[in-house]
């Protein structure tokens, strides 16, 4: 019996090939995090640093910091009263643990079910996928912060989380 | 009666495009030379305050220059790593065209830099000093 060599290899290169795309495509869904899209709440939380995605905290998480706006790691960042509702609304609308976020329950995991974290980079999950991240990068006079993401992530304003 | 009437609203559109071309700016410097009942911002006062150093705010940003930079025409950085666009309005054309906009920067970063609340006076030489950059 003749084995088609030739059509035989062809094949397979080209499903190794699409596979390696489809993986690839999976992982683009799972670090993707929906930008803010209002623009009250782009101004207001992307002035000093990127808008973060509400759907990366849970819904408490947005409410404690948006109370406590007059210490907000240490800068005042009050707003008026009515803005500041405004952009609570959006945020605890869009977090992380509100019904229909598909990716962002992987982040969140391991946070405790009462716990109102502030910080993202300090999710259990956060922490995980960062540890090969040497400590001399975070220092980078590009980096500065782990709260710099688009350093990295180039992206991430779009909200992909990719690279 | 009626020519009176035309009469008054062409004045009145006269004024009222006088003003729009002063421009968003020159209005709120106008406001800021009111409220400080001065005639005389000036731009090299205005330099002086952005390029020195305070002690009476946060230590990590003892001057404006800390994050806007020491160019004014270039971008500068906050200790977040995010850039922030140039001061100079010759370089960002679209700045301090919105006054409430002016106030709430003036108020957090005079904050933090100075330890208080820019005076009027401070604000009008500081805008003159980017408005001229």
């Amino acid at each position: 019996m003749r084995i088609p060599y030739r059509p035989l290899a062809i094949s397979l290169v080209t499903l190794a090939f699409s596979a390696l795309v489809f993986a690839r495509a999976q992982a683009g869904d799972r670090h993707f995090f929906a930008p803010v899209a209002d623009p009250v709440v782009k101004e207001e939380c992307g002035s000093c640093h990127l808008a973060f995605a509400p759907s990366m905290l849970p819904a408490r998480s947005w409410q404690r910091m948006m109370g406590e706006l007059d210490n907000h790691f240490g800068d005042n960042a009050s707003l008026d009263a009515a803005t500041a509702e405004k952009i609570t609304s959006y945020l605890v609308a869009n977090a992380g643990d509100v019904g229909g976020q598909r990716y962002s329950s992987k982040l969140l995991k391991g946070v405790a079910a009462g716990a109102a974290p502030q910080r993202i980079t300090e999710l259990p999950k956060w922490v995980s996928e960062h540890r090969k991240v040497p400590d001399w990068e975070w220092r980078h006079k590009e980096v500065r912060t782990k709260a710099n993401c688009v350093a990295c992530h180039t992206a991430a304003e779009q909200g992909s989380y990719d690279e | 009666m009626k020519n009176m009437l035309v009469v008054t609203s062409g004045i009145v559109a006269m004024i009222l495009s006088t003003a729009t071309l002063a421009g968003p700016r020159e209005d709120l410097l106008a406001q800021y030379a009111a409220a400080a009942k001065t005639t005389g911002f000036s731009a090299a006062r205005g330099q002086t305050l952005h390029t020195q150093s305070f002690s009476g705010g946060k230590p990590d940003t003892p001057s404006c220059t800390t994050c806007h930079g020491k160019d004014t025409r270039g971008a500068g950085r906050a200790l977040t790593g995010k850039t922030i666009e140039p001061v100079a309005v010759s370089v960002t054309p679209t700045r301090y065209t919105d006054p409430a906009k002016v106030e709430k920067w003036f108020k957090r970063n005079c904050t933090e830099v100075l330890g208080r609340e820019c005076t009027v006076q401070e604000k009008g030489d500081w805008l003159t000093f980017v408005i001229g950059q």
